[in-house]
């Protein structure tokens, strides 16, 4: 058969969004492969220069609709240094707890897409189920089971409501033991890890090259987290570690995220034993930024987000700009695809965590 | 205890033919009608028709039944209660095949326009064909013939030249990759299944369906001598019927719906249903090759078809199970199963049945 180039996309079962993914193929062996973005560009960056810094929030939200609240986060983190304000010290426990449960909740989405995407609809409703539980912890938490709005400049919202510490504990115990049934389901099945074991092993210097971050970059045995490299909040008072493999197959990030849920799980232990009881939680930000730029970066579940802004001394950011993870590792996709089988570009892609609406802005 | 389907309907044509429509017609003196239709050849003739459209339509409704038990039975295993149209979701399927029947049929605009009708025409026709050969009970068959071991699976092998042809023909390139995958995939496990098979065949004398189901009525059922035969039958059948773990010709994550993706409407709720009526014959052999067929305690009490019918469907309730637990594997991998894996243990398996044959043991 002559070599083709076949679309994956725009519409296609393996993409998880809007893009598309050109592979050329000779006969079952992918030879070339070209990701091919912009399907969902909404001029995010542009948008925002015309809101007030409060109103961006939400806005950053809907960057991605797997982990909303890291999103909102790193905006708020960045607004903070530009402006100069000090979040009160339970306003950072309840954000880092936050974050670890997005953490959780966008890795369960990951292993729920992973599962149709290697032909097993089992583990999708499993990890969807559980992932029911977390939206339940947000929803009471502040109201919304998505986009949550959540974070302040300068601290969040509102105070974690009566019993929310009561039923995290209770999640928390409960979602553990649900963890060793999907190692039962996924790890201890060979089919499973016939799938995944030396499947497109990524190479430390390639992925540290190719800017790959994030659970792929530690699956490759790079030791690099920006919760640990440049800790922002509390995490350098947090007793943790960094979950790294070193195989830089399919199947060490696919270990890498599980290890990670197990471990955020972990942190919001610790911060419910070491978060103050009471005190602020909010301190009011000036409406006005100085002219001057901030920047902040955190390790969000896909990878290290950053965004810088500048402030022109009015209550708009004269420019904000974004740097999200899996847009750049989707750039080492190629990279990982050749030479493997056509059947294999899902569960090469999927296990990276596909997000497009971070990818495209 | 069983029902003598032929035995029966000949009873009742010659009932109503000769009792009543006959003498009808004589006393209307129409005389020459009366001795046509009053033949034993006239008699044999509808007799026939009759048995062939109660066969076809008890196997559509074990298909039915079959998709069915999937959508429950998998919903238990994910955690859900499956579906819930009608009571107990019996009507589910009936709605599936009402809203197939409203779709516009499309026909692509560069597909090959013969070969693309063809296609579906072979794929369902072979399927629905295949239910002639399958005994249900002693008196419950369409067909006996002394070769119909051979016929069903020279049926069985047809279908994935009609997946080659139908992929091909829709000029598409995930249905041209799909019916490769599909032809190299259903080629390579026909050879372990049927070895599996022949070594039944030693064991049993005889090529029948019946034959060997008699045969294990009196000795033994096969699957117990033969469990490696039996276990390489299972896994060759979910590959022959193309079921989650080796549904790679329709592999939906990466090429979208596989071989059948240019196929909408009617088309694909026939070529899905016969997939299932695959999977029932699927089924119905592994019970009546391995499994004694419709042998089983309390014969006087429980009509044999009972039996045949509740083994055929624990027999798919394990490929349920399979779909559940496994993720499809890679074409690679599939083709290394088949040939280093399931070969090899196909000719022990016959070496064993050669043995037990010569030694006679059973």
């Amino acid at each position: 058969m002559a070599k083709m180039w076949i679309n994956m996309g725009p519409q296609h079962p393996m993409t998880h969004g809007l893009w598309n993914l050109r592979v050329e193929v000779d006969g079952e062996t992918i030879t070339d492969a070209e990701p091919v973005i912009g399907y969902l560009h909404r001029g995010w960056e542009k948008m925002v220069e015309d809101r007030h810094y409060p109103q961006i929030i939400p806005m950053a939200d809907r960057l991605c609709y797997g982990s909303s609240f890291t999103w909102s986060h790193v905006y708020c983190l960045a607004a903070e240094d530009l402006m100069g304000v000090e979040v009160p010290e339970r306003a950072k426990y309840i954000r880092v707890m936050s974050d670890e449960l997005q953490r959780i909740g966008s890795h369960l989405m990951w292993l729920a897409a992973i599962g149709p995407d290697l032909g097993n609809l089992t583990i999708f409703l499993y990890a969807m189920r559980e992932r029911e539980l977390f939206m339940d912890l947000f929803q009471s938490l502040c109201g919304a089971r998505m986009t949550y709005n959540f974070p302040r400049i300068g601290g969040v919202r509102n105070d974690a409501p009566p019993n929310w510490e009561r039923d995290l504990v209770r999640t928390l115990d409960y979602f553990e033991k649900r963890m060793d049934e999907y190692e039962d389901l996924v790890d201890r099945n060979s089919v499973f890890r016939m799938r995944m074991v030396d499947l497109a092993p990524l190479s430390a210097k390639d992925a540290i090259n190719l800017g790959v971050t994030g659970p792929s970059l530690r699956g490759s045995g790079v030791k690099y987290d920006v919760r640990h490299n440049d800790p922002y909040e509390i995490y350098d008072e947090l007793d943790w570690h960094m979950c790294v493999r070193d195989e830089g197959d399919v199947y060490a990030r696919y270990r890498v995220r599980m290890d990670e849920m197990r471990m955020s799980v972990q942190i919001v232990r610790e911060c419910l034993k070491k978060m103050p009881k009471s005190g602020p939680i909010r301190v009011k930000p000036p409406r006005t930024a100085p002219v001057g730029t901030g920047m902040a970066r955190m390790e969000d579940p896909r990878g290290e987000s950053l965004m810088y802004i500048i402030g022109d001394g009015t209550d708009k950011p004269f420019r904000l700009k974004v740097r999200s993870p899996f847009f750049v590792t989707l750039s080492a996709s190629p990279v990982m695809l050749r030479s493997y089988k056509v059947a294999d570009v899902p569960s090469i892609m999927g296990m990276l965590d596909v997000c497009m609406g971070e990818t495209d802005r | 205890m069983y029902l003598d389907l032929w035995q029966l309907l000949a009873g009742l044509v010659h009932w109503l033919m000769v009792d009543i429509i006959g003498p009808i017609f004589g006393w209307l003196s129409f005389h020459g009608i009366e001795g046509w239709l009053t033949r034993p050849e006239t008699l044999y003739f509808i007799t026939v028709i009759l048995v062939v459209l109660i066969v076809f339509v008890v196997g559509m409704l074990v298909s039915i039944t079959l998709i069915w038990q999937e959508r429950k039975m998998l919903g238990r295993f994910m955690d859900r209660r499956g579906t819930q149209t009608g009571p107990i979701g019996l009507f589910q399927n009936f709605a599936d095949a009402l809203k197939t029947l409203q779709k516009e049929i499309i026909v692509p605009a560069n597909a090959d326009k013969l070969i693309y009708n063809a296609a579906p025409v072979i794929i369902i026709g072979t399927s629905l064909f295949l239910m002639a050969t399958i005994p249900y009970s002693e008196g419950f068959y369409a067909s006996d013939s002394d070769l119909s071991l051979i016929l069903t699976f020279a049926i069985f092998s047809i279908v994935p030249f009609g997946v080659l042809l139908g992929g091909w023909a829709s000029n598409n390139k995930y249905t041209l990759i799909g019916g490769m995958r599909a032809a190299a995939q259903l080629i390579s496990y026909e050879i372990p299944m049927l070895l599996s098979v022949v070594s039944v065949v030693i064991l049993a004398g005889s090529l029948s369906l019946n034959d060997i189901v008699w045969y294990q009525q009196a000795h033994i059922w096969l699957f117990i001598p033969l469990i490696i035969g039996f276990i390489v039958f299972l896994i060759a059948m979910v590959a022959e019927v193309e079921r989650i773990p080796f549904d790679l010709p329709e592999a939906e994550a990466e090429l979208v719906e596989g071989w059948g993706t240019e196929y909408g409407g009617l088309r694909f709720g026939l070529i899905m249903m016969s997939e299932y009526a695959r999977g029932f014959i699927g089924s119905a052999l592994a019970t009546l090759l391995f499994l004694g067929g419709w042998d089983g305690p309390f014969k006087g009490i429980v009509p044999d078809g009972l039996w045949f019918l509740a083994k055929v469907f624990i027999v798919f309730g394990i490929f349920i199970w399979m779909r559940a637990a496994l993720p499809r594997v890679r074409t690679d991998q599939i083709l290394a199963i088949g040939w280093k894996k399931l070969l090899p243990l196909a000719v022990v398996n016959i070496f064993i049945a050669i043995l037990f044959k010569t030694a006679g043991w059973f």
